[in-house]
This record gives C-alpha cells, sequence and structure tokens, in this order.
C-alpha cells in the first residue's frame, strides 16, 4: 500500500517543491481571480482607482538575529511585498500567534522593533490580533502581518512584459539575510559584518516613478533567492536570462559561508533587495538613482534577458556557461 | 537541511577553510577569468598536439565535489572535443547501497534518534526515504557537524542516538573523532552505523576493468589531503597512468588538466600534485593513526562496483560497543534497487547521466529515483542541476 503523502519540510522553502504545492493545491482552487499568476500582492479595483493587498506570515527561527528581528521583519517583508507590486504602503495588520513561556522582555523587543520599522515605512498598524497557544504549540512567536497600498500610477508589471535585451539589475549585495539567519540558528560565528539585509525598499521604487514605462518586473528576492525569481520569469517559456558571474553582488561574509556550507549563494534570500527587470535605456538612469539612495549603494547590472528560452544560464568565472536551477527547496527552512 | 555528505567542502584538518574566513580576496585568486583564459589556450595547444597524433584524453575526476565543481564552473563548456571528463564513484551517497537505507530506517522505526548529513534524508531505500519517515514522525535529525550527534547523545540520554558513519577518508577521520569520545567518555546512547569507503581500492577496480578506457585520474582534493599523494604511486609508471591532484577552484581544475594533457603528450605516468597548498605527499599523519587506532580494512559493496575487497572501513571488535549494527543486532543486507535506475553504471563512468533512459524524465531532483541524482555530489544531480 502506498503510504499516506505528507508534508515534508522542503514544501515551504520556495523551491520547486513549494510551487507544485501552490499550483496543485492552492491555484487549483483559488486561482481564477486575482491569484491568478501567484504576484506577491493583487491588484484589485477600487473605486475607479486600484489597490495592493498582500499577506505574509513569519516563523523565523531565531526570533533575533543580527540585523533584525522577527517584528521588523514582518513590517519589512509585507511592505517590500506592496513595493514590488507597484504600490506605496499604507496600512497593515498584525497578528500575533504566542507560545507559552515566551519571555516578556523579548515580546517588547519585538513590538518596539514593529513599531520603530512601520514609522520607518510610513505605514499605520490599523488592526490586529493575539492568540497565545501552550507550550510546544508554536515555536516563542509567529506573526502575520496583512498590508494594503495604493497603486502608483505607471507601473505595469509581470514577466509576461520581459523582452530580450532587457537588463537585469539588483538593489544590492544578495543573500545576506538568509545567510546571518543561518549563521545566527547555528551559532557559527564567522564573520562580525554579516548580518540580515532585512529593510524596506519602497523608498528605492517610489525613486523610479518616473521611469515606471521601462520597468517591466520587480521582486524582492526572499525564499529561493534570485534563482527562484529569475526561473519564475522565464517559467512562461518566451525569454531566457543570462548572468554574469564576476558582476554578482555577494558580501563577504554570506560568500564565505556558501563556500563552508556548499550553498548556492543565488539561492538565499534577501529581505531589503529588489530584482528589476527593466528596458536598458532606463537600467542606467536607475542604477545612478538607486545609488544615491539609502539601501541602493551596490546597485548594480547583472544580466541581461535573452532569447534562450525558459533558461536561466550564468556565464561562470572560469568563462565557461551553465544553468541556474531553482532550488528544490529544503535550503533553509525558517528564515522568514 | 542541504548538506553536502562529503565533507570535502569542508577542508577538515587544513588552514585553508580559516583563509576562508578571513579573506575571500584568497578565492578570488583561484577564480580570474584572464588566468583562466591563458589555461584554456594552453589546454587547446596540448589537446591539439594530442589530436594530430590521433589520440583523445579520458580523464576521470573521482571526487563528487569535483564533479559539481566542473558543472558549476562550466568547464566542460571550454574543453576541446577530444578532452572528456569522465565523473567517478565520488559521490559516498551513491556508492551506499540501497540495504543501508533500509538498515538505518529499520533503527529509526525503532524509536532511535537518526542523525545524519543532510543528503542522505532523500535516498530511496527499498520502501521509503529518511525524509518520508521523519515527516511521519521518526526522528531523524540533520547535522552540519559529526560533534553534534555528541550534542544530541547528551542532551537525550534516555534515547538511543545512531550516526550515519558514511563517507570517505576525508569524512572518516573526523567522523572517527566521535568515535573516540563515544568510546573514551562512555557514551553509552551513542553507536555509528558505518559503511565508509577507502577510495584508493575503487580506482585500482576501475583501473582493472577491460571495458573502461580511462587515461588519468583527476584526484580528489581533501580525500588526497588524508591519504596523501604519495598513495597514488601505485596507479603511475611504465603501465599506469598520469595522476594529478586538484584543489576545487576553476584554475586549480584547469591546471590539473593543463598538468594532464602535458604528461599525455610527453608519454608520462607519474603523481603530480597540483593541491600542495594543502596536501602533503605523506597526507595527514595524526588522521591516519586516529583511523587505524578505532577502524580496521574490512569488504565493502559499492553501488556499481559490486564487492571490493578491504575497501572499507569498519569498528574494531574492541569498540563494538560503538557499533551500532552489533548493538542493535542489525547487518546491512542486499537491498532493491530502484527500477530502470543506471546509478552504477553512472558511477563507473560506463554511462553518463543523460544517456540513462530516467534521467530529466521519471527521474529529477524533486522525483529522485537513483542516489546519483538524489546526491548534491552526484553526477546526475550535477548535470541535471547545471548542464540540462
Amino acid at each position: 500500500m502506498k503510504p499516506e503523502e505528507t508534508i515534508q519540510l522542503a514544501h515551504g522553502g520556495g523551491g520547486r517543491l513549494s510551487r507544485d504545492l501552490i499550483q496543485s493545491e492552492i491555484v487549483s482552487r483559488f486561482g481564477k481571480g486575482p491569484l491568478a499568476g501567484l504576484p506577491d500582492a493583487a491588484t484589485l479595483p477600487w473605486h475607479g482607482k486600484k489597490i495592493i493587498f498582500t499577506t505574509d506570515s513569519f516563523v523565523v527561527q531565531p526570533l533575533e538575529f543580527p540585523g533584525g528581528n522577527i517584528g521588523d521583519l514582518a513590517v519589512h517583508g509585507t511592505v517590500n511585498d506592496l513595493a514590488v507590486s507597484g504600490g506605496l504602503p499604507r496600512w497593515l495588520s498584525m497578528g500575533l500567534i504566542i507560545e507559552e513561556g515566551l519571555s516578556l522582555s523579548k515580546l517588547r523587543r519585538i513590538l518596539d522593533s514593529v513599531k520603530t520599522a512601520a514609522e520607518v515605512c510610513g505605514v499605520v498598524i490599523a488592526t490586529g490580533d493575539t492568540k497565545v497557544v501552550g507550550r510546544g504549540q508554536c515555536d516563542g512567536l509567529f506573526i502575520n502581518t496583512s498590508g494594503i497600498g495604493e497603486a502608483l500610477d505607471g507601473f505595469d508589471l509581470g514577466p509576461g512584459r520581459v523582452v530580450k535585451g532587457d537588463d537585469v539589475i539588483v538593489s544590492g549585495e544578495l543573500g545576506d539575510h538568509g545567510f546571518a539567519v543561518l549563521a545566527a540558528r547555528h551559532k557559527i560565528n564567522i564573520s562580525s559584518t554579516l548580518k540580515s539585509d532585512s529593510a524596506p525598499v519602497h523608498h528605492l521604487v517610489q525613486a523610479v516613478q518616473k521611469f515606471a514605462g521601462g520597468i517591466r518586473f520587480m521582486r524582492d528576492p526572499t525564499r529561493g533567492g534570485l534563482a527562484s525569481v529569475l526561473g519564475e520569469i522565464v517559467q512562461n517559456g518566451k525569454t531566457g536570462i543570462c548572468l554574469e558571474e564576476p558582476k554578482l553582488p555577494f558580501s563577504t561574509g554570506a560568500r564565505a559561508l556558501s563556500e563552508i556550507l556548499g550553498i548556492d549563494p543565488l539561492h538565499v534570500a534577501s529581505e531589503g533587495r529588489i530584482v528589476m527587470i527593466c528596458s536598458p535605456e532606463v537600467s542606467r538612469e536607475i542604477l545612478k538613482k538607486w545609488k544615491t539612495i539609502n539601501g541602493g549603494a551596490g546597485a548594480r547590472s547583472i544580466g541581461k534577458v535573452t532569447a534562450d528560452k525558459g533558461r536561466v544560464t550564468i556565464r561562470t568565472v572560469a568563462g565557461g556557461q551553465r544553468i541556474v536551477d531553482v532550488p528544490r527547496g529544503e535550503l533553509l527552512p525558517r528564515i522568514c | 537541511m542541504f548538506l553536502p555528505l562529503c565533507l570535502c567542502a569542508f577542508v577538515p584538518f587544513s588552514p585553508c577553510i580559516f583563509v576562508s574566513f578571513n579573506n575571500m580576496k584568497y578565492i578570488d585568486g583561484y577564480r580570474n577569468r584572464k588566468a583562466a583564459e591563458r589555461l584554456k589556450e594552453r589546454i587547446a595547444d596540448l589537446a591539439g598536439q594530442l589530436k594530430r597524433s590521433g589520440k583523445t584524453a579520458s580523464i576521470m575526476e573521482v571526487c563528487g565535489t569535483h564533479t559539481m565543481a566542473i558543472a558549476r564552473f562550466g568547464i566542460r563548456d571550454i574543453l576541446p572535443e577530444n578532452v572528456d571528463l569522465i565523473s567517478g564513484p565520488g559521490c559516498p551517497v551513491c556508492v551506499t547501497e540501497t540495504g543501508y537505507i533500509d538498515a538505518a530506517i529499520s533503527l529509526a522505526e525503532k524509536d532511535i534518534i537518526i542523525v545524519t548529513f543532510g543528503d542522505m534524508i532523500n535516498v530511496p531505500g527499498s520502501k521509503s526515504t529518511l525524509a518520508m519517515i521523519r515527516s511521519s514522525g521518526a526522528s531523524v535529525e540533520t547535522v552540519y557537524s559529526p560533534s553534534s550527534a555528541l550534542t544530541l547523545a547528551r542532551q537525550n540520554p534516555d534515547r538511543e542516538i545512531v550516526f550515519l558513519a558514511v563517507g570517505f577518508e576525508t569524512t572518516i577521520a573526523p567522523v572517527t573523532t566521535i568515535l573516540a569520545t563515544c568510546y573514551e567518555d562512555g557514551l553509552k546512547n551513542l553507536s555509528l552505523l558505518t559503511a565508509f569507503k577507502l577510495v584508493p581500492p575503487a580506482l585500482k577496480a576501475l583501473m582493472s576493468d577491460p571495458e573502461l578506457k580511462i587515461d588519468s585520474f583527476l584526484c580528489p582534493a581533501h580525500v588526497s589531503a588524508i591519504i596523501g599523494s604519495g598513495a597514488y604511486r601505485p596507479f603511475t609508471g611504465p603501465n599506469g597512468i598520469p595522476c594529478v591532484v586538484a584543489g576545487f577552484e576553476p584554475l586549480d581544475i584547469l591546471l590539473a588538466i593543463e598538468g594532464i594533457l602535458s604528461q599525455l603528450v610527453a608519454g608520462k605516468a607519474e603523481v603530480e600534485n597540483q593541491y600542495n597548498r594543502v596536501v602533503k605527499p605523506e597526507g595527514n599523519i595524526k588522521a591516519k593513526k586516529l583511523m587505524e587506532k578505532y577502524l580496521q580494512p574490512v569488504d565493502a559493496r559499492w553501488r556499481g562496483l559490486g564487492m571490493v575487497p578491504q575497501s572499507g572501513l569498519g569498528i574494531r571488535p574492541e569498540y563494538e560497543k560503538c557499533d551500532a549494527g552489533k548493538k542493535h543486532g542489525i547487518s546491512v543486507q542486499k537491498g532493491r534497487e530502484p527500477a530502470g535506475c543506471l546509478c552504477g553504471e553512472v558511477i563507473k563512468g560506463k554511462l553518463k547521466p543523460m544517456e540513462c533512459p530516467l534521467f530529466g524524465k521519471a527521474c529529477t531532483p524533486d522525483h529522485a529515483i537513483g542516489p546519483c541524482m538524489v546526491s548534491s555530489e552526484g553526477s546526475c544531480s550535477a548535470y541535471y542541476k547545471y548542464t540540462r
């Protein structure tokens, strides 16, 4: 007899197994409306205007890590999902599921971080909910945040708009969040400078709104990293992407951990970065603008959209070319 | 958690890892595109000389980490057509037989905590995988370091812990340290289920296979850090082939290929240690002594190669209280190989991964049928991940 199928950790990792689960169980039931195409946030009509709506749950372990904690991460994650969907974040909800025994001082620190992050992002915590469950029934604290934003004029985003010759650009070094959480969880103390990149990106989007016509697609490369985002773009089989390995920005700490643990940094999450596909006409202007803004100093072009349909490839430091695979999924559970 | 079972990438007992903590420029030196271009030209020149005398070069890279590095840096893509890199049996998960997984699963079903490197959890046994039984409630812990098994044993004094001790010399040495601690500290609830394999006996078996035509070995980096470059001397000389020890960076590998081709052009068959910043001719004497104290050579069955005499290491009888097989009364039986899987042929280098009819169709990393697709060090996984 075939054993009953069960959910494995890899189903939550943001890779192919996550995608399969969502396609077969979520999209099949709910995928006809705004959920179609699985954008980071839904764009909904509202009395002649458009609003952007999203939700995200945070189960990161440990709750506090170098560069942030679950509180500011829960704000940045939802704000960034709204921002890369072309939204100006306005209101957030906050649902707390707290495990019996969590220290009150830790909860206070986390809620203070929520407050500060919300103020910095210009969003209001408009509604919330608090539940406490027994010891062992959750792991310290889980947070869900939902967010509503106004659609910024001029953005028309989607993988279908991407064409051959477009530039692939990023707003900074990639993967620091995933590696910093991993290092904190496993107490791997290899780099004093390795910190989560958890930060809002809405101001980076607003700053380049005037180039919106040339911007085809944006994402914040969270679970599954850059590879997952790019894999999703070429999934429709109309275009491909070729990256230049020497141009890829990774911090020293992220590279060191990646080399030591054999984890492809292209698969590791950032929580304060944008991956953008845009026309070559606007890419230089956008990079110039970003470099002058907080959180955009490390912005750079990393590759091109190609006619190599359905494939993301990389031209390596050795001069050869290989494909960039979408991670399967169990790389780093519970990093956000 | 993804973790390469082969600890090759971890550089145990070597100073190199500490350098990479502090200074990534150290690695950048071995990833210089201009230097790679020059080596590529030199390789093309040497391959041209071989071609003019009607020769090809079949180079077997023995180590799974080399297989991954070659694919990751796109090295096959820049080699001349008469230079072929064949992936060998250097992935410890791939050469571990199905029956071993069955034995580990049967231990987990006895409510024993199984501690393993991440690569093992998705390897199919005859009926199930460790990941599947974990999601059904069995205790299967994936760890980065063998020493985590000691921690788990101390944290769970009322539970039995079995560490899945699989790997080549690079892994055997650090795993033996926990065997030593386990024995010396009298940790009663920890034991090891061993399937240790030795590289030189496997090379001997491959060299004597009349169906295989291997012109040279690209020898493993960190296995050699333990056993020493001198261990390859028996494969060189008048009836031998060039053996070049290489590091894992793109320039290391290109330089080793250049060295092999130079020897082939000159008609030589010598040991060359390109990775002398880590590997010594005598190896790591301390590690070798430690292994010799606690372990003894045993005949071992390899997927693909079959039973190879004295090609494994088992726990010496005086330390058998740390031997999970003896302690829990379990022996590794011959398991059922997955139907249609040609991993055995791939491991021997007789087939390229894409020549298996299952490759990329029925067998993918998401639904792996054979271990060569499961393991991050496996040839099928490397081809699927980087060169499809």
